[in-house]
């Protein structure tokens, strides 16, 4: 590191370079902590997503860099609100948002109440029951399409063992109308343990003396439940919700490894139809305005999902 | 032990326990099948009906380490007794040895990678949430929410950019590039961390120090950074475990030199068709080190995965 | 900045030619990288090549990428011009891509430099990796890896004399390799749900994956020999009518009812990995699979050693195709080290090299060594790959082949496994899709 003549200056007078460094404005350092942060988020998030906005009005093909370039102006956001194929991706990716999320927060929370009785070692087991999302998403996927195939899986075996079908009467991910549980089943197989955790610390931030209280005033087990339990751990139970909501919205590495979209589009969720677009059709124009839809429709409903839970940890 | 009214009674412990320890046991299967596929044979790793008890053999593991070729005799003959355990498991199938397979680089990728930007991430993260937690920075809380709404792009969205971003930076399909993005990825989850845990130690402890004589810098790298060490050893798994196991960036910004070991796994394939026992293991081997993490610093889980929503 | 296609092209073939010559004088060692799919052949060629590693000093690396994600990643990388592959072993249909914007360097006169001619490789595998455009002259390949859809079956199952009877009774002809279409859906009919000792099998495992080029390249079996065009034969793009005529629509609609009738369940996403696990674990009859998989099956302890058979595409009413596969060998022109390559290349066209390639389980090209007299003999399969050989068609090779292909696989997909439409409105759409793609290229 080379110095400035004003640092040599007042690295030869020790006194007056530790006031200098301690006269710092607490504003100074606080920036120079934060600016490195910022920088990075600008580079790596917000300038890509500027030039995403940019991109989106354009007919841009990376594929394509001898073309020129035209500004289509909103041509690109009309194709896609207006093309059917994008709304059914929007309805699988609800359909998956949705019973995901239910599961996994109805499992999850009944584990939690269940650990949070405190038997012995229930410690270990919940270390166990949280290996599975400790997993690549990729690798699980790839897995259960194993696990899936009626000859060669476990799945419709152990299926055909409690119920009594024939193994190869269905087929989970080659079936139009199944597909879209299996790939429930595995995001619900690999992370309700994290709804069950979030669940867990919600359950116990609860003081036992409210519970104490309660039975002070001989109220019943079922009611200590549903006024007191449920909502004290509610706001925990909506940021499980939060996190796995915009999670799922995003979802692209289980399910890519495990139906590949399909079979037809019945899988298609709207990370998966967006990287055909843009890294298979490679329309770059076009995807870009397709990412800012995803983009401002995931922003704004955990914009108002936040509020909301902010309401209701203020209450 | 002292009588409480909140103390479940042994009958609810016991039919808890039993439900608990019923799901653990299902919610293993598929894992249980992953790790056992893995000492299986190919044959019996696509056996129909499938196959619950076998022969285990190591062959998956070398099928993982080593690419192989079809031998013709001569070529068998040319190679004599085998010279290892692993030679003569692959002789066996009428194979010679050609050179190790791409595992063992893909792996150390995904080392590198993971760590690196999880240092980086601490470096970055812990400096951040420090100034937000003791400074009065302008626009904090649109500051805070901007950090965490990052987290909020699909990476599929943000990709096009990136991609083109990094192409014209040359960080495309490499080490530094993919350190970069997924430190910035982790950012959002380390600074809020990071933030709960250095609210909580007590502001006289530096104030204490800079009457002392303490500069600024000193008191947060002498005082502040020792007392926040759980908070960044429990913050710092889980910036690695989501580096170590993201899929989607690096399947569309590395192939070569900087490709991790999640987009390589499921591609492992054999003499003829999928090796199943060879990416069974590759999967298991790939589990391991997050494994061990999650086992030594499950106390501080239920913190981690609330975003610091959650107190002591 | 626009380039124009040609003169990069012809850059690059000025730039080819002006090395060949000197590239033989100048022998001092580099670091060659060739890039091709990660599958069994990869792995003989890295043992073949330890033969040119030794005689030319070179060292010799390979990129190896994954099937499914082959055509993404290398098309990626052509596409950047990036310098990663020195030579390239690039999908059939790369070519017209690689001729057109100047990714491959143009062999012709290194090849009359070095007394190489396109006349000593089977005629179908110069057409379909190494002319562009097609039947002219213009070689930016030489063939690699000759490859073809063909027919796996299991003679062990075939040969019982009481499925023998029974098939007869039933179908009123004898069981057999099928020689036609419907033949092969009896049979997969025949065996669908059948017990063998003890086990459920179905009848034939066949390509219907999604994600890459699966289906499309398993359909077209079905379509070409019930009469289906790419496009009107004396009006290059004229596709309406052709690529939707009725024979066209009846092929489509026979794949379907195979599917529906003579494949195991939930082999809706199947390609050459799934087939293969499929037919050695003894799940199915008959596999559709490139040919590249025979010496595995010939290989495999259940069903090789014998108990397995090979039969070409069978014919249909309007004759009798199967579907190219295979690669041709390009030296990439942005790679600096084209004079190594092209040595690489010079040294893999020799007979003794192609017939050790072919011993090594790989697919030679070469007439000199698959008209050799004891060559429909040496493997139990070689009858049978001459055979689909001689009956090849490909898919486009058209610069824009990835667009026409993410097309045809979505509509192919869409009907045969999702049932969606009809094989009509399937094909109607194919001709929209295709139009869009020529009309993006300036083709039509």
């Amino acid at each position: 590191m080379t110095l400035s003549p004003m640092e040599t200056a007042a690295a030869k007078t020790p006194d007056s370079m530790a006031k200098r460094i301690r006269g710092l404005s607490d504003r100074t350092i606080a920036w120079i902590f934060v600016a490195p942060t910022i920088f990075l988020l600008l580079a790596v998030n917000i300038f890509p997503l500027i030039w995403t906005i940019r991109l989106s009005f354009t007919n841009f093909r990376v594929n394509r860099p001898n073309n020129d370039v035209e500004w289509v102006g909103l041509r690109n956001y009309e194709r896609i609100l207006t093309d059917p194929d994008v709304w059914n991706t929007m309805q699988a990716t609800a359909h998956f948002l949705i019973w995901t999320i239910a599961l996994q927060v109805l499992i999850g929370f009944a584990l939690a109440y269940l650990i949070n009785k405190k038997f012995k070692g229930n410690d270990m087991w919940t270390t166990i029951i949280v290996f599975p999302m400790m997993l690549s998403p990729a690798v699980v996927g790839n897995f259960w399409t194993f696990l899936y195939q009626p000859q060669i899986g476990l799945f419709n075996y152990v299926v055909a063992f409690f119920t009594g079908a024939d193994p190869a009467s269905f087929s989970m991910i080659g079936d139009v109308h199944l597909a879209p549980w299996a790939i429930v089943i595995a995001d619900t197989w690999m992370w309700t343990p994290f709804v069950m955790l979030i669940c867990l610390a919600g359950l116990r931030s609860i003081p036992d003396s409210i519970y104490e209280a309660a039975e002070c005033d001989r109220a019943s087990k079922w009611r200590q439940f549903w006024t007191i339990t449920i909502p004290m751990a509610l706001p925990f139970l909506m940021l499980a919700v939060l996190f796995r909501g915009i999670e799922n919205f995003k979802m692209f590495d289980l399910v890519v490894q495990l139906t590949g979209g399909g079979p037809g589009n019945t899988t298609t969720l709207t990370s998966i139809d967006l990287k055909r677009e843009a890294f298979e059709k490679w329309r770059t124009g076009y995807s870009s305005a397709y990412a800012v839809i995803l983009f401002v429709t995931v922003f704004g409903l955990a914009s108002i999902y936040v509020k909301a839970l902010n309401k209701v940890k203020e209450r | 032990m002292s009588f409480s009214v909140t103390e479940p009674t042994k009958g609810t412990k016991w039919f808890a326990g039993i439900l608990v320890i019923g799901y653990a046991c299902i919610t293993l299967v598929p894992l249980l099948w992953i790790i056992a596929t893995g000492f299986k044979s190919p044959a019996d790793s696509i056996a129909y009906p499938p196959v619950v008890v076998f022969e285990p053999t190591l062959e998956g593991y070398v099928n993982l380490f080593t690419e192989r070729t079809r031998a013709t005799p001569d070529m068998l003959e040319a190679a004599g007794e085998p010279d290892t355990w692993y030679d003569a498991i692959v002789q066996e199938r009428g194979t010679v040895i050609s050179g190790p397979s791409r595992y063992g680089e893909r792996f150390l990728n995904s080392v590198i990678i993971g760590f690196g930007s999880t240092f980086l991430c601490m470096v970055l993260g812990t400096m951040a949430a420090y100034a937000f937690s003791r400074f009065k920075v302008p626009l904090k809380d649109d500051l805070l929410f901007f950090i965490l709404s990052t987290r909020m792009m699909p990476p599929i969205a943000v990709a096009i950019p990136i991609f083109l971003m990094f192409r014209n930076l040359g960080l495309n399909d490499t080490h530094l590039g993919m350190i970069l993005l997924y430190t910035a990825v982790n950012l959002s989850l380390s600074v809020w961390l990071l933030k709960g845990f250095i609210d909580e130690i007590p502001i006289e402890y530096e104030e204490a120090a800079l009457i002392d004589g303490y500069t600024r810098f000193q008191a947060f790298y002498k005082v502040v950074l020792p007392q926040a060490a759980t908070g960044i050893a429990s913050t710092a798994i889980f910036c690695l475990i989501f580096a170590w196991n993201e899929y989607a960036f690096a399947v569309l910004l590395t192939s070569g030199t900087a490709q991790t070991a999640p987009p390589f796994i499921p591609t492992i394939i054999g003499t003829s068709g999928k090796d199943w026992p060879a990416v069974a293991a590759g999967a298991t081997i790939f589990l391991v080190p997050v494994m061990v993490f999650t086992i030594l610093l499950r106390k501080h889980l239920l913190r981690g995965i609330t975003f610091g929503a959650v107190r002591k | 900045m626009k380039k124009t296609l040609f003169t990069t092209a012809a850059t690059g073939a000025i730039i080819a030619s002006g090395l060949a010559t000197s590239a033989m004088a100048d022998g001092h060692a580099t670091d060659l990288t060739l890039c091709w799919a990660a599958w069994d052949p990869a792995n003989s060629l890295i043992e073949l090549s330890k033969d040119f590693e030794a005689q030319s000093g070179h060292t010799m690396n390979f990129e190896f990428v994954p099937w499914t994600s082959f055509a993404d990643r290398m098309l990626n990388e052509l596409n950047s011009g990036g310098q990663l592959c020195d030579l390239m072993i690039g999908d059939s249909q790369w070519i017209g891509g690689g001729a057109e914007n100047g990714h491959y360097v143009k062999l012709n006169d290194f090849f009359d430099a070095n007394g190489i001619s396109m006349d000593d490789f089977l005629p179908a595998t110069v057409t379909g990796y190494a002319e562009w455009p097609k039947n002219t002259p213009n070689y930016y390949a030489l063939p690699a890896y000759a490859d073809v859809v063909g027919w796996t079956y299991r003679k062990d199952w075939f040969e019982r004399p009481e499925l023998q009877a029974e098939f007869s009774e039933t179908y009123g002809y004898d069981l057999a390799a099928p020689e036609t279409l419907d033949q092969l859906k009896d049979i997969a009919e025949f065996f669908q749900g059948r017990d063998i000792d003890g086990t459920t099998v179905y009848g034939a495992a066949i390509y219907t994956e999604r994600g890459s080029e699966g289906i499309t390249m398993g359909v077209t079996n079905a379509l070409y020999n019930f009469g289906f065009e790419y496009e009107n034969p004396d009006q290059p793009y004229d596709l309406d009518g052709f690529v939707n005529s009725e024979e066209a629509v009846a092929g489509l609609e026979f794949y379907k009812e195979l599917y529906e009738v003579g494949t195991p369940p939930g082999s809706s996403n199947w390609y050459m990995g799934e087939n293969i696990d499929a037919y050695r674990s003894g799940q199915v009859a008959m596999q559709m699979n490139f040919a590249f998989v025979w010496p595995g099956v010939e290989a495999d302890e259940t069903v090789g050693g014998g108990n397995s058979g090979y039969f070409p595409n069978p014919a249909g009413p309007a004759g009798q195709f199967a579907q190219l596969g295979g690669q041709g060998i390009s030296v990439v022109s942005y790679s600096e080290k084209q004079d190594a390559a092209l040595e690489y290349i010079q040294w893999f066209a020799q007979p003794e090299i192609q017939q050790r390639w072919w011993d090594l389980g790989g697919a030679s090209a070469l007439r000199a060594v698959v008209e050799a007299p004891d060559f429909a003999t040496s493997q139990p399969y070689a009858q049978t790959f001459l055979d689909s050989m001689a009956i090849v068609k490909d898919f486009w090779a058209e610069p824009a082949y990835a667009d026409l292909l993410i097309a045809t696989q979505e509509r192919m997909h869409n009907y045969v496994i999702a049932g969606e439409g009809t094989a009509q409105e399937a094909l109607d759409g194919l001709v929209r899709d295709w139009i869009e793609v020529f009309e993006d290229e300036g083709k039509l």
